[in-house]
């Protein structure tokens, strides 16, 4: 043959679902080169996971190979094999699998075993490949975590993966896949799940580790900004199909196909012109919100005299060690998940809150919900010229205000209740509230759907039978039924593909404008978060490090960690490769590193100091900021 | 681990005293106590009743002091060995219960091994072959089980084994054996007998487990995890048993707590149909003759089982568990 590592020819994948055959795959053909890395981009649902599965042999049990060949070139042993022949679970293929072949997942956090360690996970993988004992095992694998950059290679060996923290894991998961030393690693959906300077680091050590050990990388994304960075060739996938295929400064350059080309328009970039519209791939029509308007109580003119919609101040809140107990807890135990944090939204803008995991940006969204109690601090709403005094409300009071703010989740699919209609789901708030009687709220749900662009026919389905983006306008059709002033946000399109991302944040848009909402959008994404915000907020372990209107912000951005979550995004255009060099081991999301004046620890603790325009940055006060960053 | 192990030893005491407290109040509740019940029955046999005599045992046993005092009295027993003298039979509540704990516990013990071994490979069975002929009829079966009430089982059981094998009705051994002192016969007379009740007593539990079992492996097995295992080049089998099927263990094994006492009491009106010497039927009548301290004994007894299982379920999960093991100290 012609030197190729694997070659997939006409593959074809169908699947034996309850409504029938499913073709998942349609006749795919692609080559991987030894060494080189090739991309298989698409989103949910084009197959692109499902040829990766049909490589290993782990296809679901409903799934069979129906034709082609993946013909596999071992270079260790010189011989060709046709792994669409072989018996998934015969031992030439299981030799193939993990020793020859592997793959790393997209969600670290349940793809290892959480019942064993770390250091047995690995071992197992070498002494199902490799002959050697259980000492020299254990070695291998402490080497092969060196490798991946763990801080104590020998201590990890022992630790189990929820001691770890995601970016470890997968830093776990990348050294079981590799310690076999394999000719191609398939990395599906590698860092969707991680953070974005985790997932510049991850993406850095994938392409060291392929220079050191010269294996091929068939890298499975949706992300063309990870592409860009990553591959040299790129196969475009839709439907099961290949829909274009070529090098990746072609494919960027020139993008053919129609689907690539519309891919492309739906992925938000800081470089959008001012009032630019992302273009989804299949756009919603959002219809009605005449009854929604008569619901809305009008705002009196001069209310905006009683402050912004929403004032946050002084807000902490810490996360106690186990509290009571037969001998007590440690007093001031715990992490301090949200410090001191103050900030305003006013009637009608779009304030944007960007963070890392776990940096608090959640526990604060909850605590001005109402669902998590402050250990300090004061939330105060506008309501309609009334403050407010949020965290004071109770009984009745509390239940009449929810109507004002409501909240839209991540997770479109843990969200919604599966055992209840999706007309049950979207009049609940109306009928806990006691608004209107049923024909009533028929009218409303039904206008409701037709809002966030779903079909009133499909009312009386339940939420399984719906798309993911479909379940998000499900949740945001929820939200909206009560006519708040304010939604809460929480990364609402960070569990959806790009094309329904853009579907759902154009969605949004629209409804902010058509009724008057005011936002507060949070997100890890800062691309989204600049199509978004008119205002966003920086922050970082518990803290705001930075605050500006959207255009200063990515203008000038002040703040070294600010700074770190920019270049770390990575962008769908080759010509702009991430700087790897400067993500180097978290360092970045560490208060303590961060040079002067930023510096936060024991000795220093800056406050936020405005730069002008709105600009606010967290340095210490009598350094001059400019010369010094 | 040290610290989790004091502190979860520490607080089964105040537990089994607020126990014992509800036990001494529920044997005291029935108006009157086991004299006057005496007094009515003897009455009712038209048998004079001696004051002197009820008054000195009315003294010995401490009725005449305040509740508070019986209370301590009974607690200071059993916390010396001495769980009180049954009226009922004349003798020391040890005494009484003795030889019976030991064929419950040999009946609750096989009954255990009986569930677990026969709900076991059916439950893996079900659960990789979803869907399939055999996991339809295993389930049907199992329905069965759990529909079947098991003193119709018992009595079905009984005529078989009666007609087929020649064993006598009722009764853990052969009657010829009951007084006699233990020897080989005996051994393999209970054997004989036993599997009749440990089938009653144990099907519906089975069937319960199957389905439990089924459904949590069948929770497990589209794990991410399982895929990773089998992506390393895992056997299928291997893949299974260390994996997904230790994942699905833990339910099972938090269910330890409730499996101990269940078996004791539980299998009461069994053991009356079959007229099986065990606990269960002695406990009936202790309460409906108001025995006070036997009735007082089982229920602590009960009690103390439902302690000490659930202790050992939640070791069980801390060993097998390093979520539970590590994290044991945390707060979300």
């Amino acid at each position: 043959m012609s030197g190729n590592l694997l070659t997939v020819e006409d593959l074809k994948v169908q699947f034996q679902a309850p409504e029938g055959l499913v073709h998942a795959v349609r006749g795919v053909s692609f080559r991987v080169r030894p060494g080189s890395t090739v991309a298989l981009v698409g989103e949910s649902g084009s197959g692109k996971s499902v040829v990766s599965q049909a490589i290993l042999g782990i296809l679901p049990r409903n799934g069979r190979i129906a034709g082609g060949r993946i013909l596999f070139d071992d270079p260790a042993s010189r011989r060709m094999v046709d792994i669409a022949a072989l018996d998934r679970d015969g031992q030439p293929m299981r030799d193939l699998r993990g020793g020859r072949i592997s793959i790393i997942f997209q969600e670290p956090m349940t793809s290892l075993s959480p019942l064993h360690t770390i250091g047995n996970q690995i071992v197992e993988a070498v002494r199902l490949h490799r002959d050697v004992r259980p000492k020299e095992a254990r070695d291998l694998a402490r080497d092969m975590l060196a490798r991946v950059r763990f801080p104590d290679p020998a201590r990890a060996l022992d630790t189990y993966p929820f001691e770890l923290s995601g970016g470890l894991r997968q830093r776990a998961m990348i050294a079981m896949a590799l310690v076999c030393r394999p000719a191609l690693l398939i990395a599906d959906e590698p860092t969707t799940a991680l953070d974005v300077t985790i997932q510049a680091q991850i993406l850095k050590l994938i392409k060291d580790l392929q220079a050191e050990l010269g294996m091929a990388v068939l890298l499975i994304t949706h992300d063309l900004g990870v592409v860009a960075n990553l591959a040299e060739e790129v196969v475009v996938m839709y439907r099961g199909e290949v829909m274009e295929s070529g090098t990746r400064e072609d494919i960027f350059a020139n993008p053919g196909h129609p689907y690539l080309k519309a891919l492309l328009r739906a992925v938000p970039r800081f470089d959008m012109a001012p009032g630019e519209r992302l273009v989804p791939l299949r756009s919603v029509r959002s219809e009605g919100g005449r009854l929604l308007e008569q619901a809305r109580t009008p705002w009196p003119p001069g209310a905006d005299a009683a402050g912004p919609l929403l004032k946050v101040e002084g807000i902490t809140k810490r996360y106690g060690a186990r509290g009571g107990g037969w001998f007590g807890a440690k007093a001031g135990a715990g992490t301090l998940a949200v410090d001191d944090v103050s900030f305003a939204v006013k009637r009608g803008e779009c304030l944007g809150l960007v963070g890392e995991s776990g940096c608090g940006k959640t526990t604060l969204s909850k605590i001005v919900l109402r669902a998590l109690t402050a250990d300090s601090g004061s939330v105060t709403f506008n309501d309609h010229g009334t403050p407010v005094d949020v965290l004071k409300l109770s009984g009745g009071e509390l239940e009449a205000f929810r109507r004002r703010m409501q909240f839209v989740f991540q997770d479109p699919f843990g969200s919604l209740n599966p055992r209840m209609t999706v007309f049950d789901i979207i009049a609940e708030p109306l009928v806990i509230h006691r608004i209107g009687d049923a024909a009533e709220r028929a009218e409303r749900v039904k206008e409701l759907m037709a809002l966030v662009g779903l079909d009133v026919r499909h009312l009386k389905r339940y939420p399984h039978s719906f798309s993911g983006g479909q379940r998000q306008r499900i949740g945001i059709a929820r939200a909206l039924a009560l006519r708040p002033d304010l939604l809460i946000l929480d990364e609402p399109v960070s569990a959806l593909d790009v094309s329904i991302q853009a579907q759902v944040l154009n969605l949004l848009k629209d409804l902010k404008e058509r009724l008057g909402l005011t936002y507060l959008f949070i997100s890890h994404n800062l691309a989204v978060v600049d199509y978004m915000a008119d205002r966003i907020m920086v922050m970082c372990r518990g803290r705001i490090v930075e605050t500006a209107p959207r255009e200063l912000l990515f203008r000038d951005p002040l703040h070294p960690y600010t700074r770190a979550l920019l270049s770390a995004v990575p962008e769908p255009d080759p010509a702009r490769p991430l700087a790897l060099t400067e993500l180097e081991e978290g360092r970045s999301s560490n208060p303590a590193a961060w040079p002067e004046p930023f510096t936060i620890d024991d000795q220093h603790h800056p406050p936020l100091v405005h730069r002008g325009g709105g600009h606010w940055v967290r340095a210490d006060l009598d350094m001059t900021t400019r010369e010094v960053a | 681990m040290l610290g989790y192990l004091i502190r979860r030893v520490l607080i089964m005491i105040p537990t089994l005293l607020a126990i014992s407290v509800i036990t001494f109040v529920i044997i005291q509740l029935p108006p009157g106590d086991y004299l006057t019940t005496l007094v009515v029955e003897m009455q009712s046999r038209g048998e004079s009743v001696d004051q002197g005599r009820l008054a000195l045992l009315r003294e010995t046993y401490g009725f005449d002091r305040p509740m508070h005092e019986q209370y301590l009295i009974w607690l200071a027993g059993m916390l010396r060995g001495d769980f009180g003298y049954s009226f009922e039979y004349n003798l020391p509540v040890a005494d009484v219960v003795g030889d019976r704990l030991w064929l419950t516990a040999v009946v609750s013990f096989a009954t255990i091994i009986f569930v677990y071994a026969v709900s076991f490979p059916i439950g893996i069975y079900s659960a990789t072959h979803q869907y399939s002929a055999g996991d339809y009829a295993l389930t049907l079966l199992g329905f069965l089980g759990l529909a079947t009430p098991s003193f119709l089982l018992a009595l079905v059981l009984l005529y078989l084994a009666n007609v087929w094998f020649g064993t006598s009705i009722g009764g853990l051994m052969d009657p010829k054996y009951v007084d006699a002192p233990w020897s080989l016969g005996k051994i393999l007379s209970v054997i004989e007998h036993l599997w009749v009740p440990v089938v009653v007593i144990g099907t519906a539990g089975t069937a319960a487990m199957i389905r439990r079992l089924r459904a949590n492996l069948l929770d497990e097995l589209d794990k991410p995890y399982v895929v990773t295992a089998r992506a390393k080049g895992l056997p299928p089998g291997r893949a299974l048993w260390k994996y997904p099927l230790r994942m699905a263990l833990n339910p099972f094994i938090s269910d330890i707590g409730n499996l101990l006492p269940q078996v004791v009491s539980g299998a009461a009106i069994v053991s009356v149909v079959m007229s099986l010497p065990t606990t269960g039927p002695m406990l009936l009548d202790s309460l409906r003759s108001q025995d006070m301290y036997l009735a007082g004994s089982f229920l602590m007894f009960l009690a103390v089982l439902t302690v000490i299982g659930v202790f050992i379920s939640d070791l069980a999960l801390a060993a097998l568990d390093p979520r539970i093991r590590l994290s044991g100290g945390a707060t979300r």
